[in-house]
Parts: C-alpha cells; structure tokens; sequence
C-alpha cells in the first residue's frame, strides 16, 4: 500500500543533492524553498503507513505518521527553513547540503514506521552531521568530526545488534513500545541513549558541536539529540531508569557550562542540560509527562538555535568564541543582543516564552506524580538553567567589561533568521495553545495562573540575585573542563603509546636473549662438529665394531628379559 | 566617544536599585496571588525565593569544587596527539 504523499524528508534530502550542484541566487532561493516545501509535505501528512515497501522478508513502513511523528517532524523541518536563511552566506558549498541530509534524515526517523528503517536513517544522520562538522574546515574540526563519528558509528552497531536480536526473538520490525525484558531491548535503548547525550559517552556532543563554523553548529543543535528524544517517547515511555539519567543529564550539563568559557561550548553542555529534562520526563510516562516531553523538544530546538544563531552572529563578526575575549557587544550589536536575549529568556522557562509553557508540564507531570525529589530537583534545575544560560550567557558575551569589540549586526538574512524564532519563542509562550493543539495527547494544562508566575519569577529573580552576588567566582578564566572524551583522547592514546613502548622493549629483550641462545647452541655445534670437534674426529674400524658388539648384547638381554 | 549610559557606574549603582525593589516586589506578589501548593514544602513564604537562591549557590558550590579538579589550561588537547 503507497500512496501519493510525498516524504518531507526524501524530499529534503533530494534538495540537499541539488543544493550541492546549484550556485548564486539559484542556490540561495533552494535554501529556503526545499525546506519549506518539507515542512508543508510534513503538515499534509495522513495518519497511518503511507508508503511500504517490500524488503527481503519484511514490508518497511518508510512514510508512517501519526500526532508525535508529525510534531517532530514539523520543528525538525522549522529548523531546516530557519537555519537554511541564516546560512545563505556560509561561504563553505558542502555544509549547508550536508545540513539538508542531516535534516532529511532526522525527519526521515520520525517518519519511519520500522525500526529498519529507523536505522537506515540514523546512520544517514550519522554521515550528513559529520559533514557538518567537517565543513568548518580547521583541523581541530576535522579531528572531532572523527571523534564525533566514532562514536556516533559505536551507537549504530550497538542499535543495530539490539534491532537484529529484537527482530530474531519477535519476528516483527514494527517500531512499538518496548519494555526492557531482553538484551536486545537494552541494546537498543543503548543505541538510542548514545545520541541523547546521555551519559557515560555525553562528552561527543560538547566536544565535536562547538567546532563546526559559526552557522554549522545552529544545525547540529537541533537533531541528533532530540530525534533520540522522539524515539525514546516511542520506544521506552514509563521507563524508570530515563528519571536518573535524565536528572543526571540536566546536572551534569548545569555544572559543566558553569565553569566553560567558549560561549558555544556553554550553549552544547546546555543541550544535555535541556535534553535531560526530557529524558526524565519521558521516564515520568504519564501523558502530561510525555506531553511535556514532546513540548520541550519543539520549543528547545527553535531556542537553542536562536541561541546558536546569535552566538554564531557574534563568531562571524568577531571572529573569536571565548567568554574571556568578549564583552560589550551590545552596543554595536543591537539586534543580535535582543535575540540572544530572547533565547535565553525562553530556555530559562521565563513567563512569556516557550520555554515557560514546556518546562512546567514536566514540573506538573513531577507534582502530579507526588514525586517530590523529582519535583525540587526540577525547580533547582530550571534556577541552575537560568544561572549559565538565562545571564551567563548573555552577560558574558554582550555585557560584562568591554572589549573594544565593535561589530555590526550581522547580514539582514541572518537578522531575520534570529527575528524569525524570536517571533516563535514567544508567540509559543504567549499563545500556548497553538504548541498544546499538536501535541500527541489531550492537554489540560493552563500554565498562566497567578501563583504559577509569581513561583516562577521569584525562582528566575533570585537566581540572578545569586548570579550578580557570587560573580566575582563566576569569573570567566582561560580553561577548559575535563570529560569523559579525556578517557579517549589522553588516557587511551597514553595507554597504548605506553604499552606499545613496553612491548618494543620486551621485544627487544626477547630478541636479544634469543640471539645470545642461538649463539651458545652455534658455539656447542662448532665445538662438536667442527674441525677440531670430538664428533669430527676420524673414528678406527674397532671402536665401530665394540660397538655394534655392545648393542647386539643389549638387545639379547632385552630379549630375555 | 561617549560612554554607553549602561557603562557608567552611577547608572550601574541605579539598576542595582531597580532589581532589588523588583525581587520585593515578586515577595510582595504572594499576598495578591491564591496559593495551589502541590506539596507541603512549597506553600512555605517566599519557598521559590530561597529555594533558588539556595540552589543556584549550592551550584556554585559544587562547580567551583569540580573545577578544582577538573581545570585545565585552554590550551591542554593541542599538540596533536588526540
């Protein structure tokens, strides 16, 4: 059964081919028309299979929809349109069709219907965001996108395995709820956890993210991460070890980009942050949480990137990314400080943002639950969110001292990429019904009541209370932070280089007591059979005979015997 | 070139001002609003104002510790060997 709808994200993909070849206005008028065209085939969706296809014994479901794929699918293909304008002036001709494919993919899993198909596109996700990050075209950025892929390849085979023991076991390749009963199942979720950034391998994202060029990182923000949010709402709903790695996350991420100078690197600890929430929302389970969860991931991709996008505005004009070197922008660069000002607002879950709407569903799905630890953990969180990304960020990039800086705004196609998701953050957040009217269950939820706003302002306010008074230890210093990728990029290459010198050594010892052996022997053989040795002697016919007289008579003894 | 009206101490020192009487104010707000605590503890007096304020310096706290720790030169992975 096919029908004639098209998929949003073969089309992307397809775009992405003819983006590769085209140059000038023509390039830049299919930046935008691609994905907006994906975006509308996303809305056109019917629910159910709408493409099948025949594969060896299996039907795959390529194009399946329903409220949860269509929803991802939707801010995934928002993401391409506003990260398409914003990067109309990358001068680099593969980053952007890389960015495409990475899109098309990304949209490609929420539409798959099998878990083969789920694979084929997470390892095209894989390729098309290594691109990216190779595009930036420095070494350090070549070195992470090899880290980045070796990884993110480790994650395939683990899926792989978990999908290929799940289809051994059940015979079926539909892409259902699954309960953690069987290694395969674990696996799976394995595969799945990699590319939230959940830990222990959370260190790829902070490392490889903040090394592609100013408009490539706005496009890696958005997908890997939260397509694995979409498959764990659909895989793993109500699985309680994602509250204690999705807490863990949001932890993790607070305390790392408290310490990060790179301004890029505080905005890619913070998706870890960000995504954790989700992550415990979708272990929740309750149809609030899930809500909630499904809710913060669109409101998240549309904020991080703008917060990307203003960041990156600032590297391309400055040309520099650290804390340390900046200050003061705000003077030269207006727009780009309102913008980024936004985002922060709205990833603090300020009243009047989308962030505000979406956070509270996962603290109501936690009150709901009576799970009180969960509960102040979350409201420590959403302070400790507002602390390193609400001020930090924007105080140490266009406040604190000044620099001397003085940039203009960026380009007018990059102004409007950041007006445009301004427009989102807060239309979301004033408008909430508009998020609530696409979410995959009913909401009953009413963010806006007096004592909600008035908890939420006095929570924010105060953290910023803690924020001016504790600066002088908040002080942005020239380092950076040690991480898990530590245990592959010193401590493994230090291992081998160390065992590789002791077993040349060994070898080496080895070699030279095996030659001193085979001398001695050499010199045994010399003294016996060379010409002065006693076997080289020329030996009298009656000594030959004693002899063979001496053996006979032992063999006649033995005979007896 | 004239100083930017937000650069210049006096101004700092005012806005100081302005913030304080707006955290009063959020204190203030909880007489006007109708309480719906989910729980016991959050219906205690201005429980968000310090429970925020408490967490964002535990925060701190902790980061400053692990940075004890964890710090290194930005210059530590360069020489090529990763």
């Amino acid at each position: 059964m096919t029908s004639l709808a098209l998929h949003p994200g073969l089309v992307l993909i397809a775009g992405a081919l003819v983006l590769a070849v085209l140059r000038g206005r023509a390039r830049g008028a299919a930046s935008v028309i691609v994905p907006a065209t994906a975006l509308y085939l996303a809305w056109q969706l019917p629910d159910g299979v709408a493409w099948s296809v025949p594969f060896l014994d299996y039907h795959l479901a390529l194009l399946s929809g329903d409220k949860l794929s269509r929803l991802f699918a939707t801010v995934f293909a928002i993401m391409a349109l506003g990260g398409g304008l914003f990067a109309l002036n990358q001068k680099n001709p593969l980053e952007l069709p890389a960015a495409f494919v990475y899109a098309g993919a990304a949209i490609g899993v929420t539409l798959a219907g099998d878990l083969i198909s789920v694979f084929v596109f997470w390892e095209l996700m894989a390729i098309g965001s290594t691109l990216v990050i190779w595009s930036a075209g420095s070494t350090s950025a070549y070195r992470a996108s090899l880290r980045y892929l070796m990884i993110h390849l480790l994650g395939g085979v683990i899926l792989m395995a978990g999908i290929a023991g799940h289809v051994a076991e059940l015979g079926s390749i539909a892409f259902q709820r699954m309960a953690l009963d069987s290694p395969a199942h674990w696996l799976i979720l394995a595969g799945f956890l990699i590319n939230a950034g959940a830990p222990p391998l959370s260190a790829w994202l902070p490392d490889a993210y903040p090394e592609a060029s100013w408009s490539g990182t706005v496009f890696l923000s958005a997908f890997t991460t939260k397509t694995a949010v979409y498959v764990l709402l659909r895989g793993f709903p109500g699985t309680e070890i994602l509250v204690y790695l999705g807490l863990f996350m949001v932890f993790y991420g607070i305390v790392y980009a408290l310490f990060e100078n790179d301004m890029r690197r505080i905005l890619a600890y913070s998706i870890v942050s960000q995504v954790g929430f989700m992550v415990t929302a979708i272990g929740i389970g309750t149809e609030m949480a899930l809500n909630g969860a499904a809710a913060h991931a669109f409101a998240h991709i549309i904020y991080k990137a703008l917060l990307l996008m203003s960041a990156g505005s600032v590297l391309l004009m400055t040309g520099k990314r650290k804390c340390t070197d900046l200050g003061g922008l705000f003077q030269s660069m207006p727009l780009t400080t309102w913008c980024g000002i936004i985002g922060a607002l709205s990833i603090s879950s300020f009243p009047l943002t989308s962030g505000f709407v979406s956070k509270s569903m996962i603290s109501q799905a936690a009150a709901d639950g009576h799970l009180l630890v969960i509960w102040l953990l979350l409201a420590a969180a959403s302070a400790g969110t507002f602390l390193y990304a609400g001020i930090k960020f924007p105080w140490f990039v266009f406040f604190q001292k000044d620099s001397g800086l003085r940039p203009p705004d960026p380009p007018l196609n990059m102004r409007l990429a950041m007006l445009f998701f301004s427009v989102l953050c807060i239309g979301l957040g004033v408008y909430p019904d508009s998020l609530y009217a696409i979410l995959p269950y009913p909401v009953e939820f009413e963010p806006y009541t007096g004592a909600h706003v008035v908890a939420q302002l006095q929570l924010l306010l105060f953290s910023a209370l803690a924020f001016f008074v504790l600066l002088g230890v908040l002080r942005r210093t020239p380092t950076i932070t040690l991480d898990v990728d530590w245990l592959y990029r010193r401590l493994g290459p230090s291992l081998c280089v160390g065992i590789a010198e002791r077993l040349a050594r060994a070898l080496a010892g080895l070699g030279r007591s095996a030659s001193s052996l085979l001398s001695g022997v050499l010199g045994a053989l010399h003294r016996h059979h060379g010409p002065q040795g006693v076997l080289a002697r020329t030996w009298p016919t009656g000594s030959m005979a004693l002899w063979t007289v001496i053996l006979l008579l032992a063999y006649l003894l033995l005979y007896y015997v | 070139m004239q100083e930017h009206w937000l650069m210049r101490p006096e101004n700092i020192k005012k806005l100081w001002r302005i913030f304080i009487a707006i955290l009063a104010l959020t204190i203030a707000a909880e007489f006007l609003v109708e309480h719906e605590p989910q729980f016991g503890i959050d219906g205690v007096f201005g429980f968000n104002a310090w429970f925020g304020l408490l967490a964002c310096a535990g925060l701190i706290a902790l980061a400053k510790l692990l940075g004890v720790l964890l710090k290194r030169p930005d210059t530590y992975y360069e020489g090529g060997d990763d």
